[in-house]
């Protein structure tokens, strides 16, 4: 299994299956599953961002939606302001990326929990704001946003359109992600994870290092949070629960903190799964979801503790 | 009587405390001249690796002066402390064991600026051969003296002026120690002053020309290392003999 995955054209298998999938999907009357599709493709997209934090820096986060919401309010005000839709994207990037530096520059002296429980902190003060800042987000009632339709010589159906949108940002963070992990900077990263006193010693400049890795993971939930609100056309901060956190935070663990086929996989696993089993079986199946996530979290610690897909790295670190 | 050049590397009156209450460091002032070997001995917990981290700016000081080349070191962090040309070889080795051979040498090198460090791998698998060997293997999977080489080779990697070592020896074979001291004979004859710390009192006196000895965060001793060797006291707490 893991010496088929390993092979060199595996990741454009998997791209080019993923591109074909949404009409395939079409032709078996199945239009429901490319809608899942596109969720967990955010999801990936969250995941691929939260693991420069959580691992390769080491850092944990426990309020990492708050920067999915920060990109979605950001694209729909700017639409809704006569921006662009593209544009409006960039912004979101760059908006939540600036939230996010300001963030790292307060908290990341914190260690361990502590940065734990500031992060959730900040990921229910976030949501809090978004609810109760009625001049700027309409406060629970959501902020509605003109529809945006891309890549319309593809396909007539916006689910598909959006879901193929959502595939290239996916694409385009994989080989982001694995352009940065594969340089010195990446390396760097992974020293300082394994012995930060170490790093320190080297020459590394850690703090700054740390930063950077905490920053980089908001441009990818800037830009998940834009196509999200783009697709839906609506954005409320009932999307935006402490729950979402947990769940990207179980992605990237189940997958295999550090690996990025490890995070594409536990989206997959993670997102796509309960509602495979609602649709195959029945809608009640939803009411179980909790149930199925804790099975799967006990199994995985208990069998691979490593990860679904680890990386060659963090499979040694835990096995010797 | 000709004046000394002004030291490499000085602390004067240098107090450091742990928490707020352990009083780890009670007025250190000491010199390291360029080119010397100088050895710092002590028993455990004497102070030895607090002086260590105080310079390479792991620690602040509570009061006193630490200069390096005439420039105060405390406030400064680490990386900076490095760009100036002084590395510490921490205690314990502490090699990244997850990154290659070949990688945590280029860790090694994070504070340069350059981007051929062709010149810096060639010296230290001039030195370490059996580094050279084992460049694609992870830092984990090597044994204790291939880790304190590899550690040693990553300090090198800065080019230091001043090259700090702690326990050098720990939990070395014997005949493993022997080579490593005889690489730090050669580096300091390649030009690279050497400050080391160790609780092998024998072997740090026999490699070094002036040594210090520490006890409960005070200098108690300062000479030439062959003085020293002969001292009754020293002989007695720290060499084995009576």
């Amino acid at each position: 299994m893991k010496k088929i995955l390993q092979w060199r054209w595996t990741p454009w298998v998997a791209l080019a299956l993923a591109a074909l999938f949404p009409f395939i999907a079409g032709a078996i009357e199945a239009n429901y599953l490319v809608r899942v599709g596109g969720v967990i493709g955010l999801f990936m997209l969250l995941g691929l961002g939260l693991n420069f934090t959580l691992g390769y820096a080491g850092l944990f986060d426990l309020g990492f939606i708050a920067f999915y919401a920060i990109g979605a309010y950001t694209t729909a005000i700017a639409m809704r302001a006569g921006v662009p839709a593209p544009f409006a994207l960039v912004l979101a990037v760059l908006v939540t990326t600036a939230f996010r530096a300001l963030l790292g520059l307060t908290i990341l002296r914190l260690r361990g929990d502590y940065l734990a429980v500031v992060t959730m902190g900040f990921g229910e003060i976030a949501r809090l704001t978004i609810n109760n800042l009625d001049s700027l987000t309409n406060g629970p009632k959501g902020l509605q946003l003109a529809p945006w339709r891309p890549l319309s010589f593809l396909s007539s159906d916006p689910n598909v359109q959006y879901y193929l949108l959502i595939l290239a940002a996916v694409a385009g963070g994989v080989i982001a992600s694995n352009r940065l992990e594969d340089s010195r900077v990446g390396r760097a990263w992974i020293a300082i994870r394994e012995d930060e006193i170490a790093a320190r010693l080297s020459g590394i400049p850690v703090r700054h290092y740390k930063l950077l890795a905490f920053t980089l993971s908001a441009a990818f939930a800037g830009l998940a949070g834009g196509l999200f609100a783009q697709w839906e056309q609506f954005v409320t901060p009932e999307s935006f629960v402490f729950w979402e956190s947990i769940l990207v935070v179980s992605i990237v663990v189940l997958g295999g903190m550090g690996s990025i086929a490890g995070v594409l996989v536990g989206a997959l696993v993670l997102v796509g799964f309960p509602p495979l089993m609602q649709w195959k079986l029945s809608a009640d199946w939803i009411n179980y979801r909790y149930l199925f996530f804790g099975l799967i979290l006990v199994l995985v610690t208990l069998f691979r503790p490593q990860g679904i897909l680890p990386s060659s790295r963090r499979e040694a670190e835990l096995t010797s | 009587m000709t004046m000394k050049p002004p030291a490499m590397l000085e602390l004067d009156g240098v107090h450091a405390v742990y928490g707020k209450k352990i009083r780890a460091l009670k007025g250190v002032s000491l010199k390291v001249f360029a080119g010397e070997v100088v050895a710092l001995i002590g028993n455990n917990g004497a102070g030895k690796t607090t002086i260590m981290k105080t310079v390479a700016g792991l620690l602040q000081p509570e009061k006193g002066a630490v200069k390096f080349q005439g420039r105060d070191l405390p406030g400064m962090p680490p990386d900076q402390i490095m760009r100036m040309g002084l590395s510490l070889v921490p205690e314990g080795r502490r090699i990244f064991p997850r990154l290659s051979v070949m990688e945590n040498l280029e860790m090694g090198a994070y504070s340069r600026r350059e981007k051929d460090l062709t010149r810096e791998y060639d010296h230290v698998f001039h030195l370490f051969p059996v580094l050279g060997k084992r460049r694609s293997q992870f830092g984990g999977t090597l044994s204790g003296g291939e880790q304190q080489m590899l550690a040693m080779g990553r300090a090198l990697m800065a080019a230091p002026k001043l090259l700090m070592l702690d326990e050098p020896s720990m939990g070395l074979a014997p005949v493993v120690v022997d080579k490593i001291f005889e690489i730090i004979e050669l580096i300091n004859k390649e030009g690279v002053t050497v400050f080391l710390v160790e609780q092998n009192a024998k072997r740090a006196l026999r490699a070094s020309s002036r040594a210090y000895v520490l006890e409960t965060g005070e200098i108690v001793a300062a000479s030439d290392s062959a003085t020293l060797m002969k001292d009754p006291a020293v002989q007695k707490a720290y060499l084995g003999l009576h």
